[in-house]
């Protein structure tokens, strides 16, 4: 404890380090990084000590998560689905009627011939009111009818991998065709898909958003308690001449793993949920004769799940603690 | 500047209005041991707490090392207790790690590698004669124990004063007496220290200088 003895063992420890780093800056760089290191197993540590209670609050993390990331997966499937309903659209071009049946189906078969056309089928006036009969069941009305009510119609088939812009210039184009009276696109029901999609998708940003919040507010609350119950602790560290930046690490780190095993638990929770949906989602596949795969989050979703549950962790963390620490001074 | 510790017409008013030292000057030089006493309440605490920057002077200039503690930002607060060593009447150990981490912490806090750390908490706890136990927990130590650890812990950073608040407050005579000594020891080797104590008839056999407060005056003696 001498003053005199203080000098020669500090240089001493200095001649110790340089023998070990040639690097001057080595030594305190490597210092800091494994005091962070030492902070981060530490914290985790701490965290299993209390296993239940931290593994309580990584899987309501963990559900907060994964609600909107299953969502987010059920939306670029649907995305998917909707591609391949797209290549299903047909246009329908109702004929003017003084056209004969003969010059429909020529027209057809021109029609058939552009590149933009993947197939064309000529329905007369009486073949479409046949099928209308029999679809419709309005059979006995129809007969009451003393003109066939109906126009001949050509169904056509874009090619498979047109845009809806494209779909729309071709349909402009054909409208524009000698003896075709109006041009329709039979895809009212597909523009309702798109809506009812962005209706999903606006929706998982704005659940995203209220669980992502919910994620900070879960975090900062079990950062507080664990603050508050390490009160002693920190106003020892405080007189012992810690900085504030030393307190706050390890709690830091404990956000951060809060938020990675809740990440993580939240992608167990969507395998969970994918074993539970494989026997529907096998036959709906199935039905479309394996032209439809559905998939899960992918490599890159897991690490977005991954990333996004850390940073909700840390930053749950960041937004409490500096205000709780400065809250408690040794007295 | 010889004077380790300077008051120079210290006085603290609390919030409230109650005055805890009113108008104290008072020196202590370095590697000076000396003890502080009074009844409870006449303003050891206070004494202690503006030296550790726990608590700022309402009036009056305190001057530790030859420094200004007016000039102490609050940012520079914990460089400063760095250079301290804090002793509590209630020890003030974290119950979660062993001896040796308790001893380490300083240490740890400020930055310095593994094997330095090792040589000098096993160097302070020789100090204080706990050697063998580095691996307990404080838990399971006597009260006496314990506050060596307390005293390992302060010494292990080298600090240029030492301060002591009612030591041994919750020990029995003769585990005081014990420390004490110790006290006693670390000041033959050259610290300087500071002791707030209420047991008198222990500091008269010591023989040490005593600076006594009675209502926040300095009484002489």
């Amino acid at each position: 404890m001498a003053r005199s003895s203080d000098k020669p063992t500090r240089s001493a420890a200095q001649n110790n380090r340089r023998r070990t780093l040639p690097s001057t800056l080595a030594a305190p760089a490597q210092g800091w990084l494994s005091s962070h290191a030492r902070c981060l197993i530490e914290s985790l540590g701490r965290l299993h000590r209390r296993w239940l209670a931290s593994l309580l609050t990584a899987t309501v993390i963990g559900i907060a998560l994964a609600l909107p990331a299953g969502l987010y997966v059920l939306m670029s499937n649907l995305d998917t689905l909707s591609q391949s309903w797209h290549r299903a659209v047909q246009a329908s071009l109702y004929l003017q009627d003084d056209l004969s049946v003969n010059q429909g189906q020529a027209l057809a078969e021109r029609l058939g011939e552009r590149d933009e056309v993947d197939s064309s089928t000529y329905i007369s006036a009486q073949a479409g009111l046949e099928q209308f009969r029999q679809s419709s069941g309005f059979g006995a009305a129809l007969d009451a009818l003393e003109d066939n009510p109906l126009p001949a119609v050509i169904t056509i088939a874009p090619h498979s991998d047109m845009s809806r812009a494209e779909i729309g210039a071709l349909l402009v184009s054909l409208e524009d065709e000698p003896g075709v009276a109006r041009a329709e696109l039979d895809q009212a029901w597909l523009e309702r898909l798109y809506a009812i999609l962005s209706v999903i998708e606006r929706s998982a940003w704005v659940i995203g958003l209220l669980l992502s919040a919910a994620v900070l507010f879960i975090v900062g609350n079990t950062i507080r308690l664990d603050i508050e119950n390490r009160r002693e602790e920190i106003e020892v560290m405080k007189l012992l001449g810690a900085s504030d930046a030393f307190i706050r690490r390890p709690f830091l780190y404990s956000g951060f793993w809060y938020g990675l095993i809740g990440a993580v638990l939240a992608l167990v929770l969507l395998g969970l949920c994918f074993i539970a949906l494989a026997e529907p989602l096998g036959a709906l596949t199935r039905s479309y004769n394996g032209a439809l795969a559905m998939h899960g989050l992918g490599f890159q979703g897991v690490l977005m799940l991954l990333g996004i549950g850390v940073a909700l962790g840390w930053l749950g963390c960041v937004l409490t603690v500096n205000r709780r620490l400065a809250a408690i001074e040794p007295r | 500047m010889t004077d380790i510790v300077a008051f120079k017409n210290v006085i603290k008013r609390y919030p409230g209005g109650k005055i805890a030292l009113d108008g104290v000057s008072l020196h202590l030089e370095r590697g000076e041991m000396a003890f502080l006493t009074g009844h409870s309440g006449a303003g050891k605490s206070t004494l202690m707490k503006l030296i550790g920057l726990i608590e700022r002077p309402t009036r009056g200039q305190v001057v530790i090392n030859g420094t200004n503690l007016a000039a102490v930002k609050r940012r520079q607060i914990p460089r400063y207790r760095q250079r301290l060593g804090l002793i509590f009447q209630n020890y003030n150990l974290l119950f979660d790690r062993t001896v040796f981490d308790n001893v380490a912490l300083p240490l740890v806090i400020r930055g310095l590698g593994h094997a330095d750390i090792a040589r000098r908490v096993r160097a302070a706890l020789d100090t204080v004669g706990l050697l063998s136990l580095e691996r307990k927990f404080p838990i399971t130590l006597s009260g006496g124990e314990q506050q060596r650890v307390g005293i390992a812990r302060a010494v292990v950073d080298r600090p240029y004063l030492l301060l002591a608040d009612e030591p041994t407050g919750n020990l029995d005579p003769a585990l005081s007496a014990d420390i004490m000594r110790l006290f006693m020891r670390l000041n033959e080797a050259g610290t300087s220290i500071m002791i707030a104590t209420h047991a008198i008839d222990l500091v008269e056999r010591m023989g040490h200088r005593r600076i006594r407060l009675d209502h926040g005056h300095l009484e002489n003696g």
